[in-house]
């Protein structure tokens, strides 16, 4: 059984369809892009998973679970983290902090006990900074532990999302346009870490991204969508030699 | 200076983060113990006072400095406590039992009104909890059987198993007891702050959608922080009520809400050291009028709004020049002092975020 | 008949309130602060109306008062965004609340300094005498608020519409980057909100001395008006005048027929109500975030 599976997902925004009885599922360890033009609905699908948008008809299953019937907040639970198109990190708090938070779903003490601080409390704390300490070595940040999100530039952000998302320990990470922003160089970077999630972490990857260059250097397969629709899917190859891709995103007769 | 070599994750969890640290903080509580023994009565008092707003800036921090969530309406929550305190001991139950009960009750109260107001962003909750403030006024006036009305209430002696505790004729027992409170109170702020909850409402606070999708359930953080702000805002309360002598409808009016939100904005938001500062700034700054006033020559006259006038005044200095408040100050002087001669005007630069506009939830 | 006529001081009443909302709506939609000093400018406009005219003072004619006061007024609403408010851009909305209450503090302050805390009553042209139409006796300074607040409303109206001010107010209001990008100084533009929302807190306070006399807690007012603004969904202009009008109708019925204690509770009870099951007022412009 594929780790996340959509089948027929519908969503509209008044009179906009924004996703358009679309099915794909993404298999246990592989690396999987969503491509398209701008306004084609890949956020959206990303939204739908996240729980923050509700679709008109269709099913998203996540590792047995159903995620229709879950709230937001216990999507994270099942294993699934994300990043954000325009970086939501927490602004007023520092990078450890920060991946902190992404340790929430492993919350296992109460206020009565947090307010005590508790040896619990006190063991729970060290287990959750030696994981952040992990992904802080695993993505290189050593240098801005302890900096405010408010003062770090734009690369490195992207970067402590990334990493928030990672520190969770998720069974499957959403990256929301990973690579946008980012320099030659940064991306180099991304593409072997998201290469070693995969292998070293075992970290099934979905991700939204325009640069192709790190789409074929990076996944197994490959959606495009247009109007929310799916267009074509398969190997980035396949993808990038599809006549119908080239037309949505060149205009009509470039093929 | 200092430079820290972090060698065990306890390191950065422990509340002192090195021994001058601590040091800093046992002189400090050695100093306030002390104290009843080195200044007079009158100033004994007004510490006390200190204290008192501090514990309720405290309660309205963590709601609004930790959690983003504005409250102009604490004063309703003062009020509670108080009442609560009161009606409790008028029933016959005994001070160490009404007390914390008046916290907790406030508490529970305060996470059931947080219900409706979850709905609630920014500006809204604002007016909302405002609203909750002029209407705890009327509240009290029509509920006069229990609250005694505009009449009001006059709280007894405080009786701890046979010890007595009052304003006027034991002020060095009254304020242990506050300071006790307010050392308590403090040492859960703080380790609220280093475990997963406290994190939880900085989250809440910065970023509503990526503490979702990071599995904070943000109605429940929410109703979570509401309940602590406002039982430590009861418990504060009850000592106003104490230390005022006497209460009715206009105890706790909704210029009391107000000045407790311009009270941590001057202290600096999101800090304890803020609710501390702030507190220090309400509470001395009639003394310091009236002492200005002595020395312009015009002690006698009353002008009205003077207070408020002043207390505005500084309030938009602060904003406009030092919005991180009386401890974004303390840091800088601080960091200048330490790094003396090699500090510069540029490290000190403010981070500016464009407005994202509230309209979009 | 007793229903007319307190029906029509109620709306009286709701004019001024909703000429305040005003106020606060127009600096809203166009600069997402919310001045909590809005009644406090409308106190300080009515005691600047009333400096000019009554004999005890300058004793000028009201009608040149007033409309000396109200460009008094736009003056000092310009000058405060100079000064103060452009400076809070990019900062988060709740400084920019406390800082407008701490702004009403002040003005309270010099208010009071200025002409004492003692309630004093405009000597105004409005106020005299009763209009008797078919056996309802109305106070004439009623009527005249109400007209005096339909003309105002509707000029208002016309201008937002019409004028190329007025919609670059409205598209500055909308999206600021986006008018700065088609040329629409949004800085000046915003002076010019806050000048707009003295002028009409000005004539809140002119046309509420003319019902009753004023003292600097005056502008304590703006609270009910706060109200009537939630109520019509804070980005709404017409919103505004209708909740102005819907709060200051129920006061005096709730006077009229509630037992004491509670008729007063009546605005605030229904502020909640409508925050509880329209957490954005009745014409909200809330849209979800996208990310």
């Amino acid at each position: 059984m594929s780790l996340l599976e959509i089948k027929n997902a519908t969503l509209k925004f008044g009179g906009v369809t924004a996703v358009n009885d679309l099915s794909f599922s993404v298999e246990e360890g592989e690396v999987y892009a969503l491509v398209g033009p701008n306004g084609a609905g890949k956020s959206t699908v990303f939204n739908l998973i996240s729980r923050f948008y509700d679709p008109v008809n269709g099913s998203i299953n996540f590792d047995g679970h159903d995620l229709l019937a879950e709230p937001p907040e216990r999507v994270a639970d099942f294993g699934i983290a994300r990043t954000f198109q325009n970086i939501e990190l927490f602004d007023n708090a520092s990078v450890l902090q920060n991946l902190l938070v992404g340790r929430h779903r492993h919350r296992k003490t109460n206020l009565l006990q947090e307010m005590f601080f508790t040896p619990k409390v006190r063991r729970e704390e060290i287990a959750h900074r030696e994981a952040v300490e992990e992904v802080i070595d695993f993505l290189d940040l050593q240098p801005y532990r302890n900096k405010m999100i408010a003062g770090l530039p734009y690369g490195v952000r992207k970067i402590v999302e990334l990493a928030r998302a990672l520190a969770s320990g998720p069974k499957l990470l959403l990256l929301d346009e990973p690579a946008s922003g980012l320099s030659v160089e940064e991306t180099q970077d991304l593409r072997w870490w998201i290469d070693d999630i995969r292998k070293q972490m075992r970290i099934t990857v979905l991700m939204v991204e325009h640069d192709m260059g790190l789409v074929s250097g990076v996944c197994d397969r490959v959606l495009a969508l247009a109007d929310g629709a799916k267009l074509a899917e398969g190997t980035p190859a396949e993808v990038q030699a599809n006549p119908a891709v080239i037309e949505a995103y060149l205009g009509v007769g470039a093929a | 200076m200092r430079i820290h070599f972090k060698t065990s994750y306890n390191h950065d969890i422990r509340l002192f983060e090195d021994r001058f640290t601590l040091l800093k903080y046992a002189v400090l509580l050695a100093f306030a113990i002390s104290l009843p023994f080195l200044i007079g009565d009158f100033y004994l008092g007004e510490t006390t006072n200190v204290l008192i707003w501090a514990i309720a800036g405290l309660g309205l921090m963590l709601l609004t400095g930790q959690t983003g969530q504005v409250s102009l309406g604490h004063a309703a929550f003062l009020a509670l406590g108080c009442y609560i305190n009161l009606i409790l001991l008028d029933k016959g139950v005994p001070f160490i039992v009404s007390f914390p009960l008046a916290g907790v009750l406030t508490g529970v109260i305060g996470t059931i009104i947080a219900i409706p107001a979850l709905r609630l962003h920014g500006i809204y909750l604002a007016i909302a909890t405002m609203t909750l403030s002029i209407l705890a006024d009327d509240i009290i006036v029509l509920t006069e059987p229990w609250t005694g009305g505009v009449m009001g209430m006059f709280p007894p002696t405080i009786d701890i198993f046979g010890f007595e505790i009052e304003r006027w004729t034991t002020p060095d027992r009254f304020y242990y007891l506050v300071l006790a409170v307010t050392v308590a109170c403090t040492l859960f702020y703080r380790n609220l702050l280093r475990s997963p909850l406290g994190r939880a409402f900085a989250a809440v606070r910065d970023s509503e959608v990526s503490a979702a999708a990071m599995g904070v359930h943000i109605s429940r953080t929410k109703m979570t922080a509401f309940g602590i702000s406002c039982a430590i805002t009861g418990l504060a309360g009850a000592l106003m009520g104490y230390f005022s002598g006497m209460v009715n409808n206009e105890t706790f009016s909704v210029v009391i809400s107000i000045q407790l939100l311009m009270m941590i904005v001057i202290g600096g938001l999101g800090t304890i050291h803020g609710a501390f500062f702030g507190a220090f700034m309400v509470a001395f700054l009639p003394q310091g009028l009236s002492i200005a006033k002595d020395w312009v020559g015009s002690g006698s006259v009353a002008i009205p709004g003077l207070e408020t006038g002043v207390f505005g005044m500084i309030l938009i200095l602060f904003i406009l020049f030092e919005p991180q408040g009386i401890y974004g100050r303390w840091v800088k002087t601080r960091i200048w002092f330490e790094l003396f001669p090699f500090a510069r005007k540029d490290m000190f630069k403010r981070q500016k975020s464009y407005l994202k506009t509230e309209r979009l939830r | 008949m007793e229903f007319i006529q307190l029906f029509v001081s109620g709306l009286a009443n709701g004019s001024v309130y909703g000429l305040i909302a005003l106020g606060f709506v127009l600096i809203y939609k166009a600069t997402e602060a919310v001045n909590f000093a809005q009644g406090d400018f409308m106190m300080f406009g009515a005691f600047i109306t009333l400096w000019l005219t009554n004999t005890e003072y300058f004793g000028i004619s009201f009608w040149l008062a007033a409309p000396l006061a109200m460009l008094a007024m736009g003056g000092l609403g310009y000058l405060l965004d100079v000064t103060i408010i452009r400076r809070m851009f990019g900062q988060s909305q709740t400084a920019v609340v406390i800082l407008t209450i701490a702004l009403g503090f002040v003005i309270r302050f010099v208010a009071g300094a200025i002409w004492g805390h003692e309630p004093q009553t405009l000597e105004s042209p409005l106020a005299h005498g009763d209009l008797a139409v078919g056996g309802v006796v109305l106070g004439m300074a009623d009527v005249t608020i109400i007209v005096v607040t339909a003309l105002l409303t509707f000029f208002l109206f016309q201008f937002f519409k019409r004028t190329k001010l007025g919609l670059a107010m409205q598209a500055s209001s909308q999206n600021q980057m986006a008018a700065y990008y088609m040329g629409i100084p949004v800085k000046r533009v915003q002076g010019l909100i806050w000048a707009l929302s003295g002028v009409v807190a000005a004539v809140a306070g002119i046309l509420f001395a003319s019902k009753g006399a004023i003292d600097p807690n005056a502008g304590l007012l703006g609270i009910k008006a706060f109200a009537a603004a939630v109520i019509g969904g804070f980005g709404s202009l017409p919103g505004a005048l209708v909740g102005g009008l819907i709060v200051g109708v129920i006061e005096p019925f709730a006077a009229r027929f509630l037992p004491a204690g509670y008729s007063q509770i009546a605005p605030y009870a229904l502020l909640l109500f409508v925050l509880i099951f329209r957490p954005h007022g009745l014409f909200s412009q809330v849209r979800t975030k996208k990310v």
